[in-house]
């Protein structure tokens, strides 16, 4: 009874976690794929690269369309283009073309090769690996290999595809470093005055702080938007770091809760041998709240990297776009189409986050929980 | 006030200084201007016009803000519960004693962690109704898998689907909130012949409430504002105006038509809604949530 209890825990689990899992492979998978494997049904999982083998040797190929019927390679006289037309169409060495009911016309033909295919032995039209315009041919299906291949050269076709791919992330980055700079640093002082030192209002001036987490962003929107255009900062980066300098109250609130933690004596000591305010807060109080600080300043970074409004409301010029922009006007522009290009660099934006979540995962979980028990 | 304490509130108010100008410069002015801008007609371009009450009367008989609101509603009243609920499950599967439970915790949590752009577009992908993974996981039931994100009828569950890949955030949470239930509670109830289903209604629930309480209020919040999903996935509202959502829809008019009058009157009445549901969800939970005393 336990164990098939057990069983059935282990088993709710692992089928939850493949339904979480699937989309990221299935993006990692179609970031390597070649455009013409990314529409397939059934899908492909492994990205392959398939092989002619031709009297022993072996040649990469792209496949073409399928036959499955008895074809000939014809060649209209006067160099015309190869084509693959069915047994049925050639009468007396001559191309039948039916334009429309009753009327017909015949043009000559040279026959360059007869394919024996047949709905249970299909041949397929394949074109050499690499440079386009090259000499299709035909072979049997059943002649070709198939080898494991992922196109690493993907990521590098979508970052040039992005065209500005480069200065996205360096953008992403630029405002990844001030956002948290600035969001570490004014929280901290402010959560130090908002509870290690006493002063009359204190408390009430903290109530308010935490109604503003009340007030939901498209309230402040509009206004904000006009504030930035008056100071003439719309289609720059400023509007996008110069707040986080001002501290946010989730955050002060966050910090507040570990500095009240630590014993006044500590600072009482040191205020006793004549140490300034700030040196307190500087050299005792901050030393100690490092995973704090590093709770905050990771919860910045990633909503810095994953911001989308902001951005979209207050950058203009494509050369300004952070990542997450590019990313979705890259959509706009190529979506669609090229999917395996567009999971390419959803990876490369996804990837760093995710990373960055495998060095820090302690700090992380604790900051999440922090966040829901102290609410 | 003596000097001494002169000095601390000189020296408090140096440390909360940051905070003071900020909620000055970038909540409370433009609280302020937004109040004031609801009641006028305003394109940025030119001074705004004081209009009256214009903007609020006009919201009762523009059809598409009522669409919005029915949207954003029934998208809320869909994707809030399932995530709650689903979440709160696989959070008390991984709180059993299992094997490799920092594995299936990392796994469960990374997809909340990749950024919404990005999300959007491994989903615009699964959800193709051609070549998607979706259609094709479908097949295998022998079901035909609708176009989603271009019949109206599936815009919302799509994004349904979508916000509920991203709940290992309050997957943590809960997990977190698990593992602070007394271990002796359990046991008590195991030597009294208790199941798994009893201690989970009688132990579990009401000791985690004021969590389950918090993930609640937050969805409510959250959801009511969806954006990025809806604006990235189906431009300007999808099929038929299908996933045209309030955040969407008082985006457009703030930044497509330059209503931004309009569009500061939709925020505050957004603000009205999120407040009476808030209310209205902690007078209705009040007598379930147990804080346990210390």
């Amino acid at each position: 009874m336990v164990i098939i209890r057990r069983l059935c825990i282990y088993a709710l689990l692992i089928i939850g976690a493949v339904v979480f899992i699937i989309p990221l492979v299935w993006m990692i998978s179609t970031a390597l794929k070649p455009i013409e494997q990314t529409m397939t049904m059934p899908p492909t999982w492994v990205p392959y690269q398939l092989y002619t083998d031709h009297n022993g040797v072996k040649e990469p190929v792209r496949p073409g369309e399928r036959i499955e019927q008895p074809s000939l390679v014809v060649q209209e006289q006067g160099a015309g283009q190869k084509r693959i037309v069915p047994v049925g169409l050639i009468r007396e060495g001559q191309l039948v073309v039916v334009s429309s009911p009753g009327k017909e016309s015949r043009r000559p033909v040279i026959v360059i090769e007869e394919i024996p295919a047949t709905p249970d032995a299909p041949w397929i039209k394949v074109f050499p690996e690499g440079e386009t315009g090259a000499e299709w041919k035909v072979v049997p299906v059943a002649s070709m290999s198939r080898n494991v291949s992922p196109r690493w050269g993907n990521f590098y076709k979508a970052v040039k595809a992005m065209k500005c791919f480069g200065l996205y992330l360096k953008n992403t980055l630029l405002l990844c470093v001030l956002t948290v700079i600035g969001t570490v640093s004014s929280s901290a002082l402010a959560a130090y005055g908002f509870s290690r030192i006493e002063w009359r209002g204190r408390d009430q001036l903290f109530v308010l702080a935490l109604a503003t987490m009340m007030v939901p962003f498209p309230v402040v929107m509009v206004p904000l938007y006009c504030l930035f255009k008056w100071l003439g900062w719309i289609g720059t980066l400023r509007p996008l770091w110069v707040g986080s300098f001002f501290a946010g109250a989730f955050n002060v609130f966050l910090l507040r809760q570990f500095f009240r933690s630590i014993p006044r004596d500590l600072s009482e000591a040191a205020r006793i041998d004549g140490c300034s305010e700030f040196r307190i807060f500087w050299q005792i109080i901050l030393p100690l709240c490092k995973p704090a600080l590093m709770v905050v300043g990771l919860f910045q970074f990633m909503a810095t990297w994953n911001d989308f409004l902001g951005p979209l409301i207050y950058l203009t010029d494509q050369q300004d776009f952070t990542l997450a922009l590019g990313l979705q006007f890259f959509q706009s522009q190529h979506g669609g189409t090229e999917w395996n290009y567009l999971m390419a660099a959803s990876t490369l934006v996804a990837l760093p986050i995710i990373a960055l979540f495998f060095f820090t995962q302690k700090s992380f979980i604790e900051g999440i929980s922090m966040t829901g028990l102290k609410g | 006030m003596t000097r001494n304490e002169r000095r601390r509130l000189l020296l408090g108010l140096a440390f909360v200084s940051p905070w003071v100008i900020g909620f000055l410069a970038f909540t409370a002015y433009p609280l302020i201007a937004s109040i004031y801008y609801s009641f006028c007609d305003y394109d940025v371009l030119t001074e705004p016009v004081w209009i009256g009450s214009l903007n609020y009367r006009d919201m009762f008989t523009d059809k598409v803000f009522w669409i919005s609101l029915k949207n954003t509603f029934c998208f809320a009243a869909v994707s809030l519960p399932l995530g709650l609920v689903i979440s709160l499950l696989i959070a008390v599967l991984l709180n059993q004693p299992v094997k490799g439970r920092s594995v299936f915790r990392t796994v469960y949590f990374i997809p909340s962690l990749v950024p919404i752009v990005a999300t959007c577009m491994i989903w615009l992908w699964i959800l193709n109704g051609e070549f998607g993974l979706l259609n094709y996981g479908l097949s295998f039931l022998g079901l035909k898998g609708p176009q989603w994100l271009s019949d109206p009828l599936w815009t919302k569950p799509s994004l349904v689907l979508m916000a509920l890949w991203g709940v290992g955030n309050t997957i943590v949470i809960y997990l977190a909130a698990l593992q602070d239930v007394p271990r002796a509670l359990y046991e008590s109830a195991e030597i009294d012949g208790a199941s798994f289903r009893q201690k989970l209604w009688h132990i579990t629930i009401p000791i985690i409430s004021p969590v389950i309480y918090f993930n609640l209020i937050m969805g409510i919040i959250g959801s009511l504002q969806v954006f990025a999903q809806a604006f990235i996935m189906l431009g300007g509202g999808g099929p038929n105006r299908s996933a045209l959502f309030y955040a969407v829809y008082l985006f457009q008019n703030a930044f497509k038509y330059r209503q931004m009058g309009y569009a500061c009157a939709m925020a505050w009445i957004l603000f009205l809604i999120i407040l009476c549901l808030t209310w209205l969800a902690t007078v209705v939970t009040r007598k379930h949530i147990y804080y346990g005393g210390e």
